[in-house]
């Protein structure tokens, strides 16, 4: 699915619901959601708390499922996949950065890495190499058997980088990546975002800063379900042109 | 992947040692109590000679009362008359046979430092040996001319050849019994057939005799069972032989009959020679002869009995409860690491893989939980040979009971794990997440 400019539609959402319902209640998180992302893009997803963008993140990132609308990502229709089929594409094309790391606390750095490999059937020296590589590109080879306890909120949330990384996706879904850290170590995960989509990686990145949203390509404003408004981002710095996404 | 998931599993169990703990611990409860009543339940019903139990029949003629039967509602008697014994051995119709009962006698050696011992040995004929494969350590049975010549030859036990001649090879050697001098032909291997099937009257589960002599030396001897000995009626005089032509049943006989026209002959046999001797005007009941084999004398004679399968089936149930308590712990054990279980789904796991993950560390419970309580059940056999003052033939545990035991304990705590593990895979990543 090409735009008219021919670039390839990663990520393509066409009046998407969700509703979650209670005996009681009934609450609309996704009304007629409607968003392109284009392959290579960087775009930051805004929103107030209960705007639904970790919702809008958990369908995109096929975490949840949704009530009525099309799905197509990476040029393959996901709408009515099965949980099976899901697990498979999360595991092949998808990358998750948490605000929380979501490191196990047992499991050293090379361990934590491993963990999406492991469902892969790589081959042990496979996955050695992948887990090394994207140490290496987090700046933390060293610390291979360190466990996460023994690592800086920074340190974290670089393995975190380095476990979506090893699996090599076409897309990276990143949650508040900087949400549990300090500026400077907040700078440096968001270089290595930069550079990560740099590369080719698709990065679609929910998060509430307007300052982080600035380094995107281009941010998408949701409230009440809904993509509010697409704005471009004019300069940023030697990056690709925006995409262009409709609501 | 199942040793990545063992490695998993045991840095879980790791992580909450005192949740660990319960787990280990409920399902050990459970499988000791399962392995003390399954180790005495084995040892009671297991197969004591499984290489020719089919083949060896254990042989009952109906001469009870013609007023009633020995057994309700028709059973005949489980052993027979010194008259029918040495009639049948006569006839030797079958390949081998035996007639043998067991007799309480005294023990004296030529040494000064040997005090007299009462012992009990088993009269018997030569074909005891072969017919129930008992293995001998020295020398070997005594002949057919030494049955028929009633002479004085014995054959020891292992362990009374270690007590009188600190295990050497004694045959030659002179013992003396009831003041009579034996000569030593064999010695034993150590032996003890459990159940002790060729005599279920003295002792079921008991050591075998101390020494075998020569079945007829009964008469000469005037040597009295100390078995099981009932009559019907009393004999015709009181004299030792007047016992031994009455219709007193004290004596067991078993017939080794390899092939099925081998048995029917030999029924037929039976038949025709209790027609002869109700000419002769004993036998006043009908036609009743029997032939068991071993297995079948075995629940013939209820040696498992009623209580102890109930009791078998009273541990399963406390299994259960202890099962049904770590369903609950190990869904506590998996809810608390729902992040994880969140996680694992994001970056791809599927349901399977995480349930295959969650049942290996079912199973490590299970293992760990089986090893002790194979632990806490043999200490429970000790408790059960003390509390019962029984013989350890049926208070042991063999490899088998542990093997079973260590099955019992995967299968079962794996059975615990599905329920936990279905229901934390099929939740929504997502859910697991927001707990983040």
């Amino acid at each position: 699915m090409n735009d008219s400019n021919g670039s390839k539609n990663m990520l393509s959402m066409q009046n998407i619901s969700k509703i979650y319902r209670t005996d009681v209640v009934q609450t609309h998180a996704l009304r007629e959601f409607s968003l392109e992302v284009k392959e290579g893009e960087f775009v930051a997803v805004m929103g107030p708390s209960g705007s639904g963008k970790t919702t809008f993140l958990n369908i995109a990132g096929l975490l949840e499922s949704f009530d009525t609308g099309i799905y197509m990502l990476d040029g393959e229709d996901v709408s009515h996949l099965s949980d099976d089929g899901r697990s498979r594409i999360r595991n092949e094309r998808i990358g998750f950065i948490f605000q929380s790391f979501n490191l196990i606390p047992d499991l050293n750095v090379f361990d934590n890495v491993d963990v999406p490999l492991r469902y892969r059937g790589l081959k042990s020296a496979d996955r050695a190499k992948r887990i090394q590589d994207a140490l290496e590109t987090v700046g933390l080879a060293s610390r291979m058997k360190h466990l996460p306890s023994q690592l800086s909120g920074g340190q974290q949330q670089r393995v975190a980088i380095a476990r979506a990384l090893a699996g090599e996706p076409r897309i990276l879904f990143a949650d508040e990546p900087t949400g549990n850290l300090d500026s400077l170590m907040a700078r440096q995960v968001l270089d290595m975002l930069e550079s990560i989509n740099a590369s080719g990686t698709t990065i679609v990145m929910v998060t509430h800063d307007p300052e982080l949203a600035r380094r995107a390509h281009r941010s998408v404003h949701v409230l009440d379900g809904q993509v509010m408004d697409l704005k471009a981002v004019p300069d940023t710095g030697g990056k690709r042109d925006n995409g262009k996404a409709q609501a | 992947m199942f040793l990545y998931n063992l490695r998993l599993a045991l840095l879980s169990l790791k992580r909450d040692p005192v949740l660990t703990l319960l787990m280990v611990g409920a399902v050990a409860v459970g499988i000791g109590m399962s392995t003390t009543t399954l180790a005495v339940y084995h040892s009671m019903s297991g197969n004591p000679i499984p290489q020719k139990s089919g083949q060896l029949f254990a042989v009952q003629l109906d001469n009870w009362s013609p007023s009633q039967p020995y057994n309700d509602p028709d059973d005949p008697p489980t052993q027979v008359t010194y008259r029918d014994a040495q009639n049948l051995m006569h006839a030797g119709k079958a390949k081998h046979q035996n007639a043998s009962f067991t007799s309480a006698m005294v023990l004296q050696t030529d040494k000064p430092d040997v005090k007299p011992d009462l012992i009990v040995a088993r009269a018997t004929f030569d074909d005891f040996f072969p017919m129930f494969d008992v293995p001998f350590e020295y020398g070997g049975p005594w002949n057919k001319d030494a049955d028929q010549n009633a002479e004085q030859v014995v054959v020891l036990d292992h362990e009374y050849n270690q007590k009188l001649f600190g295990g050497a090879n004694s045959v030659g050697k002179e013992i003396i019994l009831n003041n009579r001098r034996f000569r030593v032909v064999g010695v034993l291997k150590p032996w003890a057939p459990s159940p002790k099937y060729y005599d279920l009257e003295n002792d079921q589960f008991g050591d075998p005799e101390d020494m075998f002599i020569p079945f007829n030396l009964v008469s000469g001897m005037q040597l009295h069972s100390n078995g099981n000995n009932s009559c019907w009626g009393p004999p015709a005089d009181n004299s030792f032989q007047g016992y031994l032509n009455s219709e007193c049943v004290w004596i067991q006989f078993w017939a080794e009959l390899p092939t099925k026209a081998e048995q029917d002959d030999y029924h037929q046999f039976l038949d025709n020679y209790v027609q002869d001797q109700k000419k002769l005007g004993r036998f006043p009941r009908p036609l009743n002869n029997r032939l068991n084999d071993v297995t079948d004398w075995l629940a013939y004679n209820h040696v498992v009995s009623k209580d102890s399968e109930a009791l078998v089936g009273l541990s399963f149930m406390f299994l259960a409860v202890c099962m049904l308590n770590t369903i609950g712990l190990i869904l506590a054990k998996f809810l608390r690491r729902s992040g994880e279980i969140g996680l694992r789904r994001a970056v791809g796991a599927s349901k399977a893989a995480l349930f295959r993950q969650y049942l290996v560390e079912t199973g490590v419970i299970g293992i760990s939980g089986g090893l002790l309580g194979i632990l806490l059940g043999w200490a429970g056999l000790i408790g059960v040979r003390h509390l019962i003052n029984s013989s350890d033939h049926y208070t042991h545990l063999d490899w088998t009971m542990v093997g079973v035991s260590l099955l019992l304990a995967l299968l079962s705590s794996m059975l615990a794990g599905i329920y936990p593990a279905w229901r934390v895979v099929r939740i929504p990543p997502a859910i697991y997440l927001k707990v983040q």
